[in-house]
């Protein structure tokens, strides 16, 4: 049966022979029943003869305790969730998933129910999901989450007028760019920190330091900075940053999910892998950084944006120049994160192909200098 | 004459799939149709999330649609060509799960899984992300902006 994922999320090729690993046994589900108390025999003969009461489950070959059934429910859950990782491995393009093969295998011998089965089977191609899946609403929940992290980091800087007129830039950036639409829009706010620093969540908030803007000179320079933000956005670089496994998680809960409010087991895996999202790219945004590769694509994203809305793109050369200048190796700043300026320059220039202005506007320099007034 | 109904029944087939492929979701919260493709067109209509737009022309990445009994303007960074379903059943979870041309709205990391993170994270305060959101810029001053700096009010989106 052919599946749309060509290769394993874990990079590993394949396995001659398919069968599921011992630790995922369909009977490693198996409890036993936690309360003892007088009645009949639950009819679920996987669990042997348990005590069975009130709240008993009907199932198709009788009914079953509620204990039984909670926590067969909550191992089945697991289970899938391991089914999602461990197919990773055992994948090979054309081949029948373990998701599949378990599921069939289950449903015939009757150790797992049809809905189960067919839970098993949409695990297995949840697995195949990557951060191209991910939904603009779903990028904007963990654009806000990264945001408010960063905001527990950075004092958000109140200005109101400074942050308007950063609104305003940054958003006829943002609708130049090949990503203008996100679900909530672009939004940009001050940091109150001397750091040289800026940052993009993933649906287009936008960070930057009062130490960055200082070093700005011009409206372009700082429009450059805010290009290479929107340019992060709109590769998706947040995204890329979240690992492999969360992204199962999410899209296994997601995939067995039938009913309207997720159970208390469901939304403790959704919340976790959300939680491990948005360390992966809090992490990756102001501690390990981008691959030079990104920041790369960041700077041409930037220069071409630039270019459409009119800045001189020589603003981003400019400002790269001057962060050399700056920035000092060991602090937490742009320096800790990003690839030398002096190369990110040399990767930029072809790009540049247009002469840098003399000076700009003189309305544009006079609204960028009374907006920065205090800054 | 065999020839004939299968060349018929292509053509349908084909024009079936060809008006499918003409239909497109909004992904964003809250999307616009412009009088012409920029954003500093005026707005034709507002159009929501999951809404069901036709497609009958695009030029560059700006799609001309019908919405309701409006037609206009939209970038197709808004849209979508799966369709969103806003109150999902068991059949649309299960649907989702198996087909690329199917989402759910409010499903996965969504408002739901927000409030449990803030619930587990009392330290991380969202309310100046909330305020953020509020710092919109109307496509009027965006106009203004444009124009008082000397920049480019037409063409490439805007």
């Amino acid at each position: 049966m052919k599946k749309r994922f060509g290769s394993s999320l874990f990079g590993v090729g394949g396995y001659g022979v398919l069968s599921p690993p011992p630790a995922l046994g369909f009977f490693a589900l198996e409890s036993t029943c936690r309360l003892f108390r007088r009645g009949r025999a639950c009819a679920d003969r996987a669990y042997g003869l348990r005590p069975v009461f009130a709240s008993e489950a009907p199932t198709a070959r009788g009914p079953r305790c509620s204990s039984c059934e909670m926590v067969k429910r909550r191992g089945f859950l697991s289970l899938l969730l391991s089914v999602g990782l461990t197919s990773g491995l055992l994948m090979t393009a054309g081949c029948e998933t373990i998701s599949d093969i378990g599921a069939t295998v289950g449903e015939a011998t009757g150790t797992i129910r049809p809905e189960e089965a067919e839970s098993l089977r949409r695990a297995g191609i949840a697995i195949g999901r990557t951060f191209e899946d991910i939904t603009p609403e779903q990028e904007y929940y963990i654009g806000r989450a990264v945001s408010a992290t960063i905001l527990s980091q950075y004092t958000p800087y109140d200005n109101p007028a400074a942050n308007a007129y950063l609104n305003e830039l940054g958003q006829a950036l943002a609708l130049a760019s090949d990503k203008p639409e996100t679900f909530g829009g672009y939004r940009f706010l001050i940091l109150d920190s001397d750091e040289i620093n800026a940052f993009a969540a993933p649906g287009g908030f936008v960070f930057i330091t009062r130490g960055m803007l200082r070093l700005c000179q011009t409206e372009d320079e700082l429009a450059a900075v805010l290009a290479h933000e929107i340019g992060h956005v709109q590769h998706n670089h947040g995204l890329r940053a979240i690992k492999s496994s969360r992204l199962v998680t999410a899209f296994t809960v997601l995939a067995i999910e039938t009913t309207r409010t997720l159970a208390g087991d469901e939304m403790k895996q959704l919340t976790e892998a959300f939680e491990g999202s948005i360390s992966d790219i809090t992490h990756t945004m102001m501690t390990s950084g981008y691959a030079r590769r990104l920041e790369r694509e960041a700077d041409a994203a930037a220069v071409m944006i630039l270019k459409r809305v009119g800045y001189d793109p020589n603003g981003l050369k400019r400002m790269l120049e001057e962060m050399d200048r700056q920035l000092e190796p060991g602090r937490r700043d742009f320096a800790s994160t990003h690839p030398p300026p002096r190369d990110r320059i040399r990767d930029i220039r072809r790009m540049i192909d247009v002469p840098a202005l003399a000076e700009p506007p003189a309305a544009r320099q006079q609204r960028f200098e009374r907006a920065m007034q205090g800054v | 004459m065999k020839t004939k109904w299968i060349m018929a029944a292509t053509l349908l087939v084909g024009l079936a799939v060809s008006a499918q492929a003409a239909r497109m979701s909004v992904q964003v919260r809250e999307g616009h149709l412009r009088d012409r493709p920029s954003f500093l067109g005026t707005v034709v209509t507002a159009v929501e999330y999951g809404d069901r737009v036709e497609v009958k022309r695009h030029q560059g990445p700006w799609r001309y649609v019908a919405f309701a009994d409006r037609e206009g303007w939209i970038h197709e960074s808004a849209l979508t060509r799966q369709r969103i379903v806003m109150e999902a059943g068991e059949v649309d979870v299960a649907g989702a799960a198996t087909q690329e041309e199917m989402a759910l709205a409010g499903k996965g990391f969504s408002a739901e899984v927000e409030q449990e993170f803030r619930a587990q994270h009392a330290e991380i305060d969202f309310s100046w992300v909330d305020r953020m959101e509020q710092m919109a810029v109307t496509a009027d001053r965006l106009a203004a902006f444009l124009r008082e700096g000397g920049l480019k009010a037409e063409g490439d989106n805007l």
